[in-house]
């Protein structure tokens, strides 16, 4: 058992946000996905104060052993979220929900805490600052003092335990992990996708309909142990890894860098289990032997 | 009817062509499919490291027919380094599937004999149509060698691109000609253009059609939200929600 922000959980292995749609999957695999859940948590797509369509296709690009996305976090809006989505997830989920948020501005931040404050459905929140700021066109999160302010804004709306999902298109993760943490941070999770570019055939300019985007999978594993052990050493508050993980031996990576728990992406879109197989995989000690 | 949960292991039984295409015959115990729906696949062993570092996803393909005994046969063109890995594999060798996925094609009513329009490697989810509810099938190809695929099919009308077989030009024309005949609902699949001019002469002809749609995926069970084709109800997963659209249904 793993205590994580006062979550007791049944081993270290959760999923990234946006890599999992838990009420998709169970239409498509039914019952056999909440007996054999792959997840000692789960973590919602980023939900959104207003509904988003997304981004136009095409929105995937493979990559040298990863992916590109430019997916724009559609979602049906936080009443939809609260109407439709929670009751289905509370009546589900063998697992504690982890809601993943984002807002445009600290207030958006701010109403969208207010209103999960009283579902007890949602036992902690992932807070997605990877969202442009409009006058400076860097992420919100990507600037340790605007990070800090943004948490001291939102920090007091909400009882829950907040985890700060950073992003990793910034000069010094480690101090934006101090900011979250100066801030009122739970938690730290890392890292989001690296920004990423795909050209269309023919010099017709990005192939992505959002343009540029993220990149996932192994090719960006080294990446983020680089990042994870950084922040690991920074801060005090326990750090969710992630980023390219798709086998036991890379979760110990994460977790002998100082991750408390570790987040698997691409790799459950290969397999839909890797996180149960993963979880197994650190459990049995295989990873040792690898090593 | 919902997929087993999880990638799980089968062995390649057949593997037969058709000029340039390939039928690999992989052995699933659990082998059951509606017609229009598909499977995400890997090779068990290399897969990884061809052309720019790929493939790395699984690929989604279409169930082309399901045979007795758990035998599931796909149909595969290579277009690049992901078909081309599952292309070149041998009998015995293993390969990675996840499904059956998606939401195929809804019966015809009874009685009614459906038109089955493919084109290219899209004829594949019409031999399953065929199979289960019979049909008239129109395929279009890019040439003779390619028309090989034909024989799949019970009595086919090809149009090839070229002339080299069949009627010389678009497999639309093939079933404008049908549709004046008998009208009747259409079953579909295969490039874009192909479905967008199919569906238009649906409407035409005051006929329903069922389009399989095609997009590059990276999950095929609702995960990514890579897959979305626009709808008058805004995008949708072609994974979840397709690859089977009411013609009347996409924007």
């Amino acid at each position: 058992m793993i205590e994580f922000c006062g979550l007791k959980l049944r081993h270290p292995v959760i999923n990234a946000s946006g890599c999992f749609d838990v009420l998709a999957a169970a239409r498509v695999f039914g019952d056999e996905l909440f007996e054999q859940f792959p997840f000692a948590a789960y973590v919602s797509k980023t939900i959104t104060l207003r509904a988003r369509e997304g981004n136009p296709p095409p929105r995937l690009w493979e990559s040298a052993a990863g992916l590109i996305n430019s997916i724009g976090l559609p979602n049906r809006g936080l009443r939809a979220y609260l109407e439709t989505d929670l009751p289905a997830l509370a009546a589900a989920l063998p697992v504690p929900l982890i809601t993943n948020v984002m807002g445009s501005t600290p207030e958006e931040v701010g109403e969208i805490l207010d209103a999960l404050e009283e579902e007890a459905t949602v036992a902690a929140i992932e807070l997605n600052v990877s969202c442009p700021n409009v006058a400076t066109g860097l992420d919100i999160g990507a600037d340790p003092d605007g990070l800090e302010a943004l948490l001291h804004y939102v920090r007091p709306r909400s009882s829950k335990p907040l985890i700060v999902k950073l992003t990793p298109n910034t000069a010094d993760v480690a101090a934006c992990a101090a900011g979250a943490q100066a801030g009122g941070a739970d938690a730290v999770s890392l890292i989001n996708t690296l920004c990423a570019l795909a050209l269309a055939p023919g010099g017709s300019g990005a192939w992505l309909g959002g343009g540029s985007g993220g990149l996932s999978g192994p090719a960006i594993r080294t990446v983020a142990l680089a990042q994870v052990t950084r922040v690991a050493q920074r801060v005090t508050i326990p750090v969710v890894g992630m980023g390219g993980v798709a086998s036991g031996a890379d979760a110990r990576d994460l977790l002998d860098a100082g991750a408390t728990l570790v987040a698997v992406g691409t790799e459950s879109f290969r397999d839909p289990a890797a996180g149960s197989r993963i979880a197994r995989e650190l459990d049995d000690g295989f990873t040792q032997i690898a090593h | 009817m919902s997929a087993p949960f999880g990638r799980r292991h089968a062995a390649l039984l057949s593997r037969r062509t058709y000029g340039p295409y390939v039928v690999l015959g992989a052995g699933d115990e659990s082998a059951r499919a509606q017609p229009g729906q598909f499977y995400m696949l890997a090779s068990a062993e290399r897969w990884g490291g061809g052309d720019g570092g790929r493939p790395y996803l699984a690929r989604a393909v279409s169930v082309m027919s399901v045979g007795g005994e758990g035998l599931m046969e796909f149909l595969l063109e290579e277009v690049g380094p992901g078909t081309k890995r599952l292309c070149e594999l041998d009998v015995g060798e293993g390969l990675l599937i996840v499904g059956p996925l998606g939401h195929g094609f809804d019966a015809p009513d009874a009685g009614v004999s459906p038109l089955l329009v493919g084109g290219g490697v899209g004829i594949a989810p019409l031999v399953a149509v065929q199979e289960a509810w019979g049909g008239q099938a129109l395929l279009g190809f890019r040439d003779a060698e390619h028309a090989k695929a034909a024989e799949l099919f019970t009595d086919p009308l090809v149009s090839t691109d070229d002339g080299s077989r069949g009627h010389h030009g678009f497999v639309t024309e093939l079933l404008e000609a049908e549709l004046a005949k008998q009208p009747r609902p259409i079953y579909a699949c295969g490039p874009p253009a192909m479905l967008y001019e199919v569906r238009a002469v649906a409407r035409a002809h005051e006929v329903d059609c069922e389009l399989a749609m095609e997009a590059p995926m990276a999950c095929g069970f609702g995960a990514c939200y890579g897959c979305v084709v626009a709808t008058v109800d805004g995008y949708r997963r072609v994974c979840v929600d397709g690859p089977v659209f009411d013609g009347a249904v996409l924007a």
